[in-house]
């Protein structure tokens, strides 16, 4: 993947204001509406997986107009590790806790005993608190795909 | 004859999926490429998901998303709204297909870094030498 | 902790547990033995206490989250259901024995993200034998199918294109099973099993619903390498890494022909025309026939001691798809007993094999000459696997064949019950090779006159011995306890009306 035979003038191109501006400007709020999305998939579409891509999506985009090592350094790669195993733990360990707390496993009424909100608010709650799990591991997931096969493995230089 | 077209014409969305799913699996077998078979198996999964999901649309239904003080007035009348049911099973399935397609692509790239090709003919041939 | 979890938590830990270990494995390296082994200590006591409670009470179903069937994902908890799970958690835990050790030494730098991959695996396992809602299957499938591939690739040599050959038929497999379940909801409207039992005959479409069961029994058959769909497996199995090897070569296949005993039986009833029907049994049994006795002939042509196994397992499927098409008591009998012993049996052959590669390195017949000097207690136990594969009682392969053909001279399939004989035959021949070669034969060096070294007693380390000998005992252990076996488990197991 790194040899590099091309003539100059097919080499890409190197930085480019206008891209650099434009992409700095959009990404808070592709970001902000990838944790809307997250946020609000227990009650319109949306969710876990869908937020999670398009969180993922703001720094791919980042590596991709700027470098991979910009992107690296706004999210480094010992954060999307601590990220993804806490997303699962944070989802299973949810579905865990229902367990022990004396209802089935996943079933978020049970988890009334420790915050009293009522059973019903706690089921739409527990949806929430699982997607935000899925959606921590899916942006770690997502980043850390794209930064490993546009780099080959060493995380250096992207595409 | 005139059965026959009237039920093309009449199921013509199944039959467009169907279509596409066989390009695709002729894409997975009879490539040579690497890649070209990765992306059959896509098209292939890509196919049976939007298969799913036109199961579930009705004429003239209304968008599964409900009006929360609408709903708790009126009730809801599930005959004439789309069925979400197949959406949140093909969200799934991509999660599923973006998975292999992740694992997929690793693979190919230390494929490609310690055999230098990725046509399959000319990778046996390296293995078998 | 309540009771009724027991079975979810035996799922969980494994689940929870690869996380742990991929975050705790970056920082000490030696706390990845401890931990793997610990959690499936706790998987395996769970699974334990599940079964006896099963064996007790009768088998029940489990709600998840509280959503009531038919909208919610439901489990079954039965005396199959149980019982798969304790094998696969035994398995499991007596595999990663022999596995911690073997990882050590072949990938050191990556133990963690291995076990990861290991312990996703293993959940993944637990989930399919529990779960009672058609599209999970597909999901559950591709969890372990997925960490499979990633397992393979980590082997030496060609594994990465083994791996990907694997990818890509795989997937179709899946696939298939997706689409066979695509049309069973639009018949249907519903993915529950209990659910698709009562609809299903009140329908009338014959040809949807053929469709949607050729689509996914062979989307299974593809997953679970019935010939002529088993190309994938020589090169995949034979190229893991010796700890990846010795938990999915007994396991993924075996838990694959139970998810078509319960796609067959839960979900179609076996009072189901397809099944019923005379022609397609006698087809699918003589396929199974024919692909017993290819894959055993071309056991004969391998070298290699490991790509003769690997055949063994593709003609063991056989059997097993064989007798559970027989659509007879006996039949099914054994198939489900076959199921038990089979992943017994590959697991002792695949400790054994493991714990030969330990020390030799490669697996190709001159390598095993003088064999039974260097490494007594290995060869031993696989003798017992040995006789256990050829039929010998009172190891448990004896009594799962005597089923199988009693089913097969029941339903009159005589292809079928010739070919089971045939491929007893065919394993003694293997294995008596093999045990000649390793008892009877001296190494070069030592013929030469030069290394007498070679004749030491060079066992492979504690950690790889245990498990091989409880698997052994094991072997054994099963066949005595045939009886209740059956009469207490299996009995129930076997659909009604048969």
């Amino acid at each position: 993947m790194k040899k590099d035979h091309s003539l100059p003038q097919d080499r890409p191109i190197g930085p480019s204001l206008i891209i650099e501006v434009a992409v700095r400007i959009m990404i808070p709020f592709i970001q902000l509406f990838g944790l809307y999305v997250i946020a609000h998939g227990h009650y319109s579409p949306g969710g876990g997986f869908q937020g999670g891509v398009v969180l993922g999506a703001s720094f791919i985009l980042m590596a991709i107009a700027f470098d991979l090592k910009t992107s690296l350094r706004f999210f480094s790669l010992r954060a999307n590790a601590v990220m993804a195993s806490s997303g699962v733990f944070i989802y299973s360990g949810t579905g865990v806790l229902c367990a022990l707390m004396g209802g089935l496993f996943l079933d978020y009424s049970a988890l009334d005993a420790i915050i009293p909100l009522g059973p019903v608010e706690w089921r739409s709650m527990g949806v929430f608190v699982v997607e935000l799990g899925v959606g921590l591991a899916v942006t770690s997931i997502m980043a850390s795909l794209f930064w490993d096969l546009s780099s080959g493995g060493d995380m250096d230089k992207g595409l | 004859m005139e059965a026959i077209l009237s039920e093309i014409i009449a199921k013509y969305n199944y039959w467009i999926y169907v279509v596409l799913m066989m390009v695709g699996f002729y894409a997975m077998i009879g490539k040579n490429n690497l890649v070209k078979k990765l992306l059959g198996m896509n098209i292939f999964q890509t196919a049976i998901i939007l298969m799913f999901i036109s199961s579930g649309v009705k004429k003239g239904g209304l968008i599964p998303v409900l009006d929360k003080q609408a709903a708790l007035e009126h009730g809801v009348n599930s005959a004439l709204i789309n069925n979400p049911v197949p959406h949140v099973l093909m969200l799934t399935a991509i999660v599923v297909s973006v998975s292999v397609t992740g694992v997929a692509l690793a693979l190919m790239q230390r494929i490609y870094r310690r055999y230098g090709t990725l046509e399959e003919n000319e990778i046996l041939e390296k293995i078998d030498r | 902790m309540s009771a009724t979890n027991l079975h979810m938590y035996a799922l969980a830990t494994p689940l929870i547990g690869a996380f742990a270990v991929m975050v705790v494995g970056r920082f000490s390296r030696r706390a990845v033995a401890p931990m793997v082994l610990g959690i499936l200590s706790f998987s395996f006591a769970a699974a334990l206490a599940v079964f006896l409670q099963v064996l007790s009470g009768g088998g029940f179903r489990y709600v998840v989250g509280n959503w009531l069937a038919p909208y919610g994902i439901e489990l079954s908890v039965d005396h199959l259901g149980s019982l798969m799970q304790l094998l696969v958690s035994g398995v499991a835990l007596t595999a990663s024995v022999s596995a911690v050790k073997s990882v050590a030494k072949d990938l050191e730098e990556r133990q963690h993200l291995f076990f990861t991959l290991y312990l996703i695996l293993i959940a993944g396992l637990h989930g399919l034998v529990l779960t009672a809602d058609a599209f999970n299957v597909y999901v559950l499938l591709e969890i372990a199918s997925i960490t499979a591939y990633g397992l393979i690739a980590l082997g030496r040599g060609r594994a990465v294109v083994s791996s990907f050959n694997y990818v890509i038929m795989g997937s179709t497999g899946a696939c298939f099973y997706l689409l066979g379940i695509g049309y069973l909801y639009i018949l249907t409207g519903t993915l529950n099993m209990a659910d698709l039992a009562r609809i299903i005959p009140t329908l009338e479409s014959g040809a949807a619903l053929a469709t949607a069961f050729a689509f996914c029994i062979v989307g299974l058959w593809i997953k679970m390498a019935f010939f002529p769909l088993h190309v994938w497996l020589p090169n995949a199995y034979s190229d893991m890494p010796d700890g990846a090897a010795v938990l999915v070569a007994p396991l993924m296949t075996k838990v694959t022909i139970y998810l078509m005993i319960r796609f067959m039986f839960s979900i179609f009833s076996p009072a189901y025309e397809f099944i019923q029907h005379a022609g397609v049994q006698q087809i699918v049994v003589g396929v199974a026939a024919l692909g017993i006795v290819c894959a055993s002939a071309m056991a004969i042509a391998q070298k290699n001691l490991r790509r003769m196994l690997t055949y063994l397992i593709i003609a063991e499927v056989g059997y097993m798809v064989g007798g559970v098409w027989l659509a007879n008591a006996q039949g099914m009998t054994g198939a489900i007993l076959h199921i038990v012993n089979d992943a017994l049996m590959t697991l002792c052959l695949f400790l054994a094999v493991s714990a030969i590669a330990y020390h030799e390195g490669a697996l190709d017949f001159d390598r095993l000459r003088g064999l039974f000097r260097r490494m007594p207690v290995t060869m031993a136990a696989l003798v017992v696997a040995a006789l256990s594969m050829i039929g010998v009682p009172p190891t448990c392969g004896f009594f799962s064949k005597w089923y199988l053909l009693l089913g097969g001279i029941e339903a009159g399939q005589w292809l079928y019950v010739g070919a089971l004989i045939f491929s007893s035959l065919v394993n003694a021949v293997l294995f008596f090779r093999v045990i000649e070669i390793a008892y009877f034969r001296t190494p070069d060096e030592v013929a030469h006159g030069s290394g007498h070294e070679a004749l030491q007693v060079r066992e492979a380390p504690a950690a790889m011995l245990q498990p091989l000998v409880l698997a052994a005992a094991a072997l054994i252990g099963v066949g005595l306890a045939t009886g209740p076996l059956v009469q207490h488990v299996i009995r129930f197991a076997v659909p009604v009306g048969f």
